[in-house]
């Protein structure tokens, strides 16, 4: 892929006029998906996709065109060469960029890590067996995804990765069930079984009486798999700086002196997740960027644009500004203790479908999802039925926060809108005294 | 702009590919989008996007693969791989595909004025700067932006019994959204919504919804927001905009109307349904003035089509009528698993994507109520527009919604604006208290292209025609102060 990304740069060298430079960004990969129901197979498939988008710059006017490659080598220079002339058309009737910002220097760089992987028939056949007689639902994606850069300056920045991400569920009966998932670099048999057999161990707990609670407050113990519910809401522009510089982001609040509790530590540390080392602008990422240090806000994710617009210093993030491996510090309560330390309350596994009903003071609502137990004396005494919480990040993680977990929970993304993601979250879980529901 | 082979001979499959049947999906779409935010032209970028889907039937088995490279050799790769992934997995498969309709469909179909002119580049961008300029009109309105996306898009699906579809679309989504801060507070309001208004069709959209102008008739409601107080909180009855509408109707009786949510196809990730196949025919979904359509035939609307992605002809539908629910949304594969009739809703955000159970265009049928009737008989309630928030659990049950304006009403009359309106309800409950449905003339056709759902993800086009329409006894509340 390297070579061929490179082929296809040097085809687009060669399209430039005089005065003109480009920025070219790949996204490619080759992934089997199989997808599952009750068991059994619903749609395998196999999808091979790369995406090059050129950004032709000429002083400070640009126009980018992103286009589908065939993977052919010689077709895709041809076709690049076309996407450059055709945007050669369209720079004289566009204006000058007053936010452009283009690196400064060359920083090049090329990473491969992970595989080789088992083919995606055999992992398939292996869970399948596994779970013979549950009512198992999932996907399987499997295979590389690519990330390149270059610029006509000479920087080429190669991010090559092969990964596997089954996440199941395994259901009792409606709305009753477990989820679980195994993601990673390199594939372990004995790692996949063990993570079944617990999924069917908690099964067990979910396929007892359910118990209905009525809307109040409850003290809580949030999974790492919930709290990961939390930080992607707040990912929605939270973080971003120029969210935060015209008041729309959820944070907004923290700029004037709102403050989380002082154990609070969240950063985008780049070095800790799957993400590619720099982005798509060619700006090198630092290998982390505090965000929120002992409970206050300290940094955002400054795009290129934005920071152009803003006069502050560029770290690396993308375009939206959304975190790409966010992580948060972990505590002193040891997670077997979790339960333990809770004592009576709910133990919530995962949330679900957040978002804001007031943004600006940070309060989100959103629903609990698959494992959550109504605890007592530390121990589960039943599956609980779907809640609604309605609640200030200031309250949960501020106020009312008790204590976050040692341990942390590396989570892969599994979303694969348009393609697979390279994003993470590294996590602990969070006792809180209280948390407000609803519905 | 048409890349896609319109020779058979090009993409007859190999020989020894040994299948039950095949299909063969191109997709080719081009988008440009525009932007002026804050006075300042965004960055133009153009999106061209080619590929297609190979389908194969083997051995009992069903597999996809999608490739970029629409050459005869890429083609006939894809049918291969398609095929390999079928008979590989056969005897895991949840359906025998042996068993599967096999369709043969032929006809075309075209958007509303497909081939009229649009403006040029610069003609956009003048367009929009115009808006800009006039929604920059006080200093405590902090950020914001026009836009409109262009797309075009050919689909073209053959099969292996000789069905043949060309369909050919135009979707343009302008949208405007404008941020006011003042003293601790921030509003955000906007043209019907981040992309609400998405229509097939050309520059006549623009027109239909009054695009000329609201720059700073938006910006004046963002600015009368941060004077608003917020919204009141208790049990009354709501009268809510079609720009709130298509999300109530989006959320609480789309998804759980999609046959593969109550396949179970979903439950790892979008969900399950409260609506269980058992109640098909006789459960009571709503109030008697409930009536719910599955309508592909209207033409301006985001989701027209004359044939979904497995080749299904498309035909207006009832899925609810007088409240009582009568079938669910499922294509031809989740009718043949289910049992059960369905729609033509087997629907593919792209080349490389699989099709599942889709909303298309999902329609509230008008009631026989002018908007100011409406008003009129609420004694007690609020008027909200815009959806601004959307949660709800995942079996379709338990919604908050939020919107970004308010509006009291207090014996039968429109009152104040109010901030932060949100409410809350059970969709199994909440559609028996609709009270009355505005007529035709209250009906706004609008959608959205970000509809999200599947394993693995994809976001659909959708659209929804809704009247205004009155609820009692909803629990209403306001933001956190």
């Amino acid at each position: 892929m390297e070579a061929y990304f490179e082929s296809l740069v040097t085809a687009i060298d060669r399209a430039l006029a005089p005065g003109e430079r480009h920025a070219t960004w790949l996204a490619a990969e080759d992934t089997d998906f199989v997808r599952m129901n009750r068991g059994k197979v619903r749609q395998p498939g196999h999808v091979a996709q790369r995406y090059a988008e050129i950004r032709l710059i000429h002083g400070a006017r640009h126009a980018s065109h992103a286009f589908a490659l065939t993977g052919d080598a010689a077709a895709d220079a041809g076709a690049a060469a076309t996407a450059v002339a055709g945007l050669r058309d369209v720079l004289p009737q566009l204006t000058d960029d007053p936010h452009l910002l283009l690196p400064d220097g060359v920083n090049s760089s090329s990473e491969t890590r992970g595989g080789p992987l088992p083919a995606a028939e055999a992992i398939v056949e292996q869970v399948l067996e596994a779970v013979n007689g549950h009512d198992f639902v999932g996907l399987l994606a499997t295979g590389p995804v690519f990330r390149a850069f270059a610029n006509s300056e000479g920087q080429r920045n190669f991010h090559s990765i092969a990964t596997f991400n089954l996440q199941w569920s395994l259901y009792h009966r409606a709305d009753k069930a477990v989820k679980h998932s195994y993601s990673g670099l390199a594939w372990s048999d004995d790692e996949l079984g063990a993570r079944i057999a617990q999924s069917v161990d908690d099964l067990a707990l979910v396929s007892r009486a359910p118990r209905s609670l009525a809307p109040g407050k409850y003290r809580a113990y949030l999974a790492p798999a919930a709290m990961q519910e939390i930080t992607e809401l707040l990912a929605w522009g939270g973080f971003s700086a120029r969210a935060l510089e015209t008041q729309q982001s959820a944070l907004a609040k923290m700029r004037s002196g709102a403050t989380l509790d002082p154990r609070v530590q969240i950063g985008e540390d780049i070095a800790a997740g799957i993400a590619p080392a720099f982005q798509a602008d060619g700006f090198v990422r630092p290998a982390e960027v505090p965000l929120v240090a002992d409970g206050a806000l300290v940094g955002a994710l400054v795009s290129p644009r934005t920071a152009r617009e803003f006069g502050l210093e560029a770290n690396g993030a993308n375009g939206a500004e959304s975190p790409e491996a966010l992580a948060m510090s972990g505590g002193t309560l040891a997670m077997r203790d979790s339960l333990a330390a809770l004592d009576t309350g709910l133990a919530i596994g995962n949330l679900w479908y957040l978002n804001y009903s007031d943004r600006p003071a940070c309060r989100m609502t959103g629903m609990t999802r698959f494992a959550t137990y109504w605890v007592e004396n530390g121990r589960v005494v039943a599956p609980v039925d779907v809640l609604r919480f309605d609640d200030t990040l200031y309250r949960l993680l501020g106020d009312n926060l008790e204590a976050l977990t040692r341990e942390r929970e590396l989570s892969l993304e599994s979303s694969t809108y348009g393609s697979r993601k390279l994003e993470s979250v590294l996590l602990p879980g969070a006792l809180v005294s209280e948390m407000n529901f609803t519905l | 702009m048409f890349s896609v082979p319109m020779s058979r001979e090009k993409f007859l499959p190999p020989s020894g590919l040994d299948a039950d049947f095949w299909s063969l999906r191109f997709v080719d779409e081009v988008s440009e989008s525009f932007c002026v935010r804050k006075n300042v032209p965004q960055p133009f970028t153009r999106v061209t996007d080619r590929g297609v889907m190979a389908t194969v039937y083997a051995g009992g088995g069903y597999g996809y693969a999608a490739t970029a490279d629409t050459s005869s050799r890429g083609v006939q790769a894809a049918l291969q791989r398609a095929a390999e992934w079928a008979r590989a997995t056969a005897r895991y498969a949840i359906a025998d595909s042996r068993k599967l309709p096999r369709p043969s469909p032929r006809g075309d179909y075209a958007s509303p004025s497909v081939d009229t002119a649009l403006p040029a580049r610069q003609e956009w961008y003048e367009l929009l700067e115009r808006e800009s300029l006039e929604a920059g009109l006080d200093p405590r309105i902090v950020d914001w932006e026009a836009l409109v996306d262009v797309r075009h898009a050919t689909h073209r699906l053959v099969t292996s019994e000789g069905g043949d579809v060309v369909q050919r679309f135009r979707f343009l989504y302008p949208s405007l959204g404008i941020t006011a801060h003042a003293d601790g507070i921030t509003q955000r309001r906007s043209l019907n919504g981040d992309r609400g208004i998405c229509q097939q069709g050309g520059f006549e959209i623009l027109e239909r919804f009054r695009f000329h102008g609201s720059g700073r008739r938006v910006a004046e409601e963002a600015l009368e927001l941060l004077a608003a107080p917020n919204c009141p909180s208790g049990r009354m009855d709501v009268l809510l905009a079609p720009d709130q509408m298509v999300l109530q109707i989006h959320e609480s009786i789309g998804h759980p109307l999609e046959l593969d949510r109550i396949l179970g196809d979903e439950r790892n990730f979008a969900g399950t349904s409260f609506v269980t196949p058992d109640m098909f025919g006789s459960y009571r979904y709503g109030s008697e003035h409930l009536n719910i359509t599955f309508d592909p035939t209207r033409a301006e609307e985001l989701a027209s089509y004359a044939f979904d992605d497995d080749g299904t002809p498309a035909a207006k539908t009832w899925l609810i009528r007088d409240g009582i629910l009568e079938r669910p949304l499922g294509g031809a594969i989740s009718q043949a698993r289910a049992g059960l009739p369905g729609v033509a809703n087997a629907r593919a955000d792209g080349w490389n994507r699989p099709p599942i159970d889709r909303m298309a265009n999902l329609n509230l049928e008008p009631g026989d109520a002018t908007f100011d009737e409406l008003v009129a008989g609420i004694e007690h309630g609020v008027l909200l527009e815009t959806n601004s928030s959307w949660s709800i659990d995942d079996s379709r049950n338990k919604f908050q919604f939020g919107c970004e304006r308010g509006r009291v009403i207090e014996h039968g009359r429109l009152g104040h604006v109010v901030r932060n309106p949100n409410y809350r309800g059970v969709s199994a409950v909440f559609w028996r208290s609709l009270a009355r449905v505005g007529n035709a003339d209250t009906v706004q056709v609008l959608g959205t292209p970000f509809c999200g759902k599947g394993e693995p993800s994809q976001t659909i086009r959708v659209g929804h025609a809704s009247p205004a329409c009155v609820f009692t006894g909803v629990d209403v509340f306001g933001g956190e102060d």
